[in-house]
């Protein structure tokens, strides 16, 4: 087994994953009817809305939650910041989860799914087409994540001459992981220029929509990593990173002050100002999304914050939904069909379970593998574990020990 | 790597990226000389709904009924089963006319208009820019926008792209498609092919809309707003070229043909006596959004040069970062790569933050 990274021994089955598995299940059996009836059985779309939550939440914000793996890339791999190298693993495996369940919804969410092929032969692309780039860049960045991946799963079935082998091509591996999600993260955005006015003004930002969404995904995926990371810190009483984290806070802020500074500077270049300071619904909107960019602003301006993990994590919550909204607000909230027309558009209660299963889809299966597969850093469990032996209050590590080894 | 090194990359790659983005800006894209389109006068439309009627019978479509005792077609919008539809408007009649119609200060006519809303055939269609498999498809002679189910994923992309709300998916079917206007000139129908017209047009009784060339019938929309109002006009009955005609009264015409210019262009063209937004047709400016869209694209990815550039940059730095084993910037003196195999990638930086803590 590899020294520095390490499945954690703890039970399989708990209370958190049972209610997962059952959320999952319930998405399971919507999805059944979707299939078997249509999406109209059990989405609210309609003419005037062809997109909704599981595009908006699934595949948009969700990919952008799932941006953690190419940030730390990113900065571990490309700016050589080697000390965050403990995080990325976790990153990745979370990356791999969110890309893959994003993929899916797509195809779930497609409306003729069985043809899904076409986008693959060359004689009917369309180069002119976004979508036809973010489609096949998810497709092959989900195969990036899983190769990424690999070297969990080669250590864990001690292939070694396998993993010396990866690791030799590691690097383009990793250069390709870096630049596909730079491509179809920002080309998110680029979705939105052809909907023209159908896109309010205070989100419609034409040539500069790319830029927005790539950093969106940055500040996001950064975020998303020091979210995970404190989760697994409180929720699997593992040791702090917060001194990694506190780098990472300081990246985050600088891309919230870029984006914040481009982001008023475009709507003043395209006189959209006043829009935001109408009343409408959608001003509010954009001022709650704006209020939530500047939070974490604010927190991680103070040096005294930033090395205090519970700020850290308010502040990273803060910016994950910040860049969330933003997606929303940009592909449905200041969405309208036409001026004039009467159509409306909220998720129905199984349009929300689905969403919500392949969220607990997610997480039950980041719970399942990091104690079945070395993900997390191995050191903090090693003192975790003479920790346990000191505080009884810790449940019962010798049942958690044996339930492990046969899970694994 | 240090600093000096990522900053060179970085420049470098911002260079050819910019660079290859002066490509050129893809401007509206031209209307053939062999377009063909409709002229709509909402002036002579008396909402007879023929058009709707034979639209329906053409492409095999059911009646959208409002109360199964009422068993006639109420379609209140577009729809998967109505694929061309008449809305009537009510004019501003006495009272907006006279006070607060500042902004848009345009004449509006008293009483009801009609309009015919179907798919306007844009000449930069942006539904076929978006469509990632090809199935949205503009002829290059007739410029008929075309669906092919069969290409087809059900991304419904074109819907969203749409600025008129044209293509439509079938939500209620398990395996549904999408439905829009191909002007009679479908697989299986091909009226335009065979020299018929489109069904709306061939049957409409007042000549409100008549088919042709669309060079043609932008003439004809011209030659209309060109006369006073109140001259007499012999109008066209089915189709530009049509022998046959109907004479009436020349309305007071809105400024502009609706369709000549707008998001560059459409091959069906709009006359009116009130505001095209009245009648709820979007005010859309003249350069097209697919051309935008595609300009931005172009700009990123033409020639496959930038993301090329950038994942040369990326290899290498990934590779030398590798390569020194983990040594991370605010640690490592110069010159301190080498030596290393590949594939450590970590173990000395992890032991590192291992001892910090």
């Amino acid at each position: 087994m590899s020294g520095h990274h390490q499945p954690l021994n703890r039970k399989l089955i708990t209370l958190p994953t049972l209610v997962l598995a059952i959320l999952s299940f319930i998405a399971l059996l919507i999805l059944a009817k979707r299939f078997a009836l249509g999406l109209g059985s059990v989405t609210n779309l309609n003419d005037g809305y062809p997109w909704g939550i599981w595009v908006v939440y699934d595949v948009v914000v969700g990919t952008g939650f799932a941006c953690g793996g190419y940030a730390l890339a990113l900065v571990v791999y490309i700016a050589n910041k080697g000390k965050y190298h403990p995080l990325v693993r976790p990153a990745l495996l979370a990356s791999l989860f969110g890309y893959t369940l994003g993929g899916i919804s797509a195809f779930i969410d497609m409306g003729r799914y069985w043809n899904f092929y076409n986008m693959f032969l060359p004689e009917q692309m369309n180069l002119n087409s976004v979508m036809l780039e973010v489609g096949l860049c998810v497709t092959a960045y989900c195969i990036v994540l899983f190769i990424e991946f690999m070297p969990a799963l080669l250590e864990h079935y001690q292939l070694e001459k396998a993993k010396a082998r990866l690791d030799k091509v590691l690097f383009i591996i990793i250069a390709i992981g870096v630049l596909l999600p730079t491509m179809h993260q920002s080309s998110l955005g680029s979705l939105l220029i052809a909907m023209g006015f159908k896109v309010d003004v205070l989100w419609q930002s034409s040539y500069l929509m790319p830029l927005f969404a790539i950093l969106t995904a940055m500040t996001m995926g950064f975020s998303i990593v020091i979210f995970e990371a404190s989760f697994v810190t409180v929720g699997l009483k593992r040791d702090s990173e917060a001194h990694l984290l506190r780098g990472l806070g300081r990246i985050i802020q600088v891309l919230l002050g870029v984006v914040l500074i481009l982001r008023f500077g475009d709507l003043l270049y395209r006189g959209a100002l006043p829009a935001v300071f109408n009343g409408s619904f959608k001003s509010f909107m954009f001022l709650i999304e704006t209020a939530l960019f500047v939070v974490p602003l604010v927190i991680l301006s103070s040096g005294k914050h930033r090395n205090r993990g519970s700020m850290l994590l308010i502040a990273a919550v803060s910016m994950l939904f910040a860049g969330a909204l933003y997606r929303f607000n940009a592909f449905l909230i200041g969405w309208t069909p036409n001026a004039g027309s009467s159509y409306v558009y909220f998720p129905s209660a199984e349009e929300l379970l689905v969403s919500i299963g392949i969220v607990a889809m997610e997480i039950l299966g980041y719970l399942l593998i990091v104690k079945w597969l070395p993900i997390l850093p191995a050191h903090a469990e090693v003192k975790k574990q003479t920790a346990i032996k000191t505080d009884p209050s810790v449940n019962k590590p010798p049942a958690e020990q044996a339930s492990v080894e046969v899970g694994s | 790597m240090d600093r000096r090194d990522f900053l060179k990359l970085a420049g470098g790659g911002a260079v050819i990226a910019t660079s290859s983005g002066t490509v050129e800006a893809r401007g509206n894209l031209e209307v053939s000389d062999e377009a063909v389109g409709m002229l709509f006068d909402a002036t002579r439309c008396i909402g007879c709904r023929a058009c709707v009627v034979t639209c329906k019978d053409i492409n095999g479509m059911p009646p959208e009924k409002a109360t199964e005792a009422e068993p006639w077609d109420m379609a209140q919008e577009l729809s998967a089963d109505t694929l061309n539809i008449i809305k009537a408007y009510k004019g501003p009649e006495n009272s907006a006319s006279t006070n607060s119609t500042a902004e848009t200060d345009v004449s509006e006519n008293p009483g009801f208009e009609f309009i015919k809303r179907n798919c306007m055939h844009c000449v930069d269609a942006g539904c076929v820019s978006v469509c990632p498999v090809s199935a949205m498809e503009k002829d290059p002679k007739t410029g008929i926008v075309s669906h092919d189910p069969d290409a087809c994923i059900g991304c419904r992309y074109c819907v969203a792209a749409c600025p008129y709300n044209i293509p439509k998916y079938e939500y209620d079917e398990a395996m549904g498609q999408i439905q829009k206007c191909q002007l009679c000139n479908q697989k299986g129908v091909e009226r335009i092919d065979k020299g018929q017209l489109p069904g709306c047009a061939e049957v409409c009784p007042t000549g409100a809309n008549i088919y042709g060339k669309r060079s043609d019938l932008l003439a004809e929309a011209k030659r209309r707003m060109a006369l006073k109002p109140g001259d007499p006009y012999v109008y066209k009955l089915g189709s530009i070229d049509s022998p046959h005609g109907q004479e009436g009264l020349i309305p007071e015409y809105q400024a502009n043909i609706y369709g000549e210019k707008e998001g560059g262009g459409t091959q069906v063209l709009l006359l009116a006596g009130n505001s095209y937004q009245t009648l709820g047709m979007p005010d859309i400016p003249e350069r097209s959004y697919a051309s935008v869209s595609e300009t931005v694209q172009h700009s990123i990815y033409g020639n496959f040069l930038a993301p090329a550039a950038v994942l040369g940059g990326l290899l290498y730095m990934a590779r030398r970062n590798l390569n020194e084993d983990g040594q991370d910037d605010d640690h490592k003196k110069e010159d301190e790569h080498g030596g290393a195999e590949l594939g450590c990638v970590d173990r000395t930086s992890t032991r590192k933050t291992e001892d910090r803590s």
